[in-house]
């Protein structure tokens, strides 16, 4: 798959729903922050050095173990890539919205393998950011790909370490493992019954960070929450994953209570919401950004509680990246706000009816 | 409804926004909504903490004339910046660093994994890069003769890492 195969289809791996915890955990991630020695941090990085690191990468993810296992690796450079395609990977969380950040584009660099577990981004804060993202609850196994690539780029990149400090980065919040961890949970019973800030001021009193899903400063659109280890130093890798992932279990587990009570206590109440959601979806001719969000969150509720029969959360995880504004875009060409939501309510439409045929 | 922001169109978007978990509502229509949200869009996390990150470096006892010989990192600009210019600035700057980074972390010392390839060439750029500044300050202080031994050092160690890059050159072609 190239680079405009990933583009063009709003379907990730991570979406798949036959993943561990995949009613609750979207997907979990894993991202190690590495520097190369002797070099200026991206900041400060331009002209030749750029060049070379762009070029040391590439002769890096050229490597026999890396290729048979995750196929054919290239770096793309950012400057080669069109705008909208570039928000289109931000959008499938394949590369970070910071690396689209105004300045020294021709530096900045992407690689991604052909099923999109992995993703490596050249030049953002740090020379290197290894990403796996995978579905489900798969925490150890997305750490363990990443170490493995971290393996392999270390066979030619020499990378800034220190002994008492660990991997070296340009920010301090950063070094030692360079590890950050996340996990992508959909928590909608918790928002309804109001349990969700009891939840989450215990979850960031136990080292993780909360963000909404395109990152802090956005309210947690679609009960989408991501939770992630605050701290990179001082614990090995194994401890970091191990702490997130049992912190997530405790979540799952009172997601799963609070879903069982609002299903106890009016069990037709949240039939009329979930079903009344789905059928927005499915018959509405426009739809602001906003609402799908929601309607979307309601109907995944649905499905993952067994009222809506039929319908895939694979597709409503779809349905989240064509709602965004740079795939419409690319789809039907220059948008106003309201032509937006009419494309966007015909492409639910379109795919809801072809999942119903299949 | 009409906007409660332009005051002109109807509104139509419901627009709710938290900062410092001061709940801000409004009705809004789509354009007024969107320039909102893109304004919220702009605090950046990251932005934030660097400036915090800033704000806790802040200006050293020596002001400016602490520089990272590398890549030209001053204490000062990274007291504006929040991010370090390069791998040596760790060094270069190591008394100031540590109380923040046990600060920020917690723990002053990394228990994770060690890339093997990477630490034995990290000690010996360390070593010359220690090498070079006594280096400078024998020749600031006019003592040639041990200069010049030292200088000495540094060629043999940068040839070892030379050496190394040439070693890894020929696993490469015999693969």
């Amino acid at each position: 798959m190239t680079i405009k195969q990933t583009v063009d289809n709003p379907y990730s791996p991570w979406m798949d729903d036959d993943a561990p915890e995949s009613d609750i955990v979207i997907s979990s991630r894993v991202r190690l922050a590495r520097d190369l020695a002797g070099y200026p941090f991206p900041h400060l990085l331009s002209g030749e050095p750029a060049e070379e690191i762009l070029r040391i990468v590439a002769d890096a993810v050229a490597d026999e173990d890396l290729e048979r296992r995750l196929g054919k690796l290239k770096v793309v450079l950012l400057s080669q890539l069109p705008s909208l395609d570039r928000q289109i990977l931000v959008d499938k969380h394949l590369i970070s919205p910071d690396l689209l950040k105004a300045g020294n584009e021709e530096a900045k660099g992407v690689v991604i393998s052909e099923d999109e577990r992995l993703s490596i981004m050249v030049n953002e804060e740090d020379h290197l950011r290894i990403q796996c993202i995978l579905a489900g609850l798969r925490l150890q196994d997305a750490y363990l790909l990443a170490d493995a690539v971290d393996d392999g780029l270390e066979k030619t990149v020499d990378y800034a370490f220190s002994d008492w400090l660990g991997f070296l980065t340009a920010c301090l919040t950063n070094i030692g493992t360079g590890l950050r961890a996340s996990v992508m949970m959909h928590l909608p019973a918790l928002v309804a019954t109001g349990a969700i800030r009891d939840v989450l001021s215990a979850v960031s009193k136990l080292g993780l960070t909360v963000r909404g899903l395109y990152g802090e400063g956005t309210e947690a659109s679609g009960n989408l929450f991501q939770l992630s280890n605050q701290i990179t130093m001082g614990q090995s890798e194994e401890e970091i994953v191990s702490n997130l992932e049992s912190i997530t279990r405790q979540v799952i587990n009172r997601e799963r209570t609070a879903r069982r009570y609002i299903f106890q206590q009016k069990p037709e109440a949240l039939k009329d919401k979930v079903s009344r959601a789905y059928g927005i979806l499915r018959h509405a001719y426009l739809l602001s950004a906003g609402e799908s969000m929601q309607l979307l969150s309601d109907v995944r509720l649905g499905v993952d509680t067994g009222i809506i029969k039929g319908v895939n959360t694979r597709m409503l995880s779809e349905l989240m990246v064509i709602s965004r504004p740079a795939y419409l875009v690319k789809t039907g060409g220059r948008l106003s706000a309201e032509e937006c939501d009419i494309l966007r309510a015909r492409l639910f439409r379109e795919k809801m009816t072809e999942n119903e045929g299949s | 409804m009409i906007c409660e922001r332009c005051k002109q169109r109807p509104a139509n978007v419901h627009y709710t926004e938290i900062i410092d978990n001061q709940k801000k509502q409004m009705n809004l229509c789509e354009v007024c909504a969107k320039e909102e949200q893109q304004a919220s869009f702009n605090l950046l996390p990251q932005q934030n903490l660097h400036d915090f990150l800033a704000g806790i470096f802040g200006p050293g006892p020596e002001g400016d004339l602490l520089q990272c010989p590398q890549c030209a990192m001053t204490g000062n600009r990274f007291s504006t910046h929040g991010l370090l210019g390069c791998s040596n600035c760790y060094q270069e700057f190591e008394d100031r660093i540590e109380p923040m980074v046990r600060r920020i972390q917690g723990s002053g010392v990394h228990t994770g994994k060690v890339p093997a390839r990477s630490l034995s060439r990290y000690r010996v750029i360390r070593e010359v890069d220690q090498l070079k500044k006594g280096l400078r300050e024998l020749v600031a202080r006019e003592e040639f003769e041990k200069a010049a031994e030292m200088r000495d050092r540094i060629r043999e160690l940068e040839q070892k890492l030379a050496g190394r890059e040439d070693e890894n050159d020929h696993q490469t072609d015999g693969r």
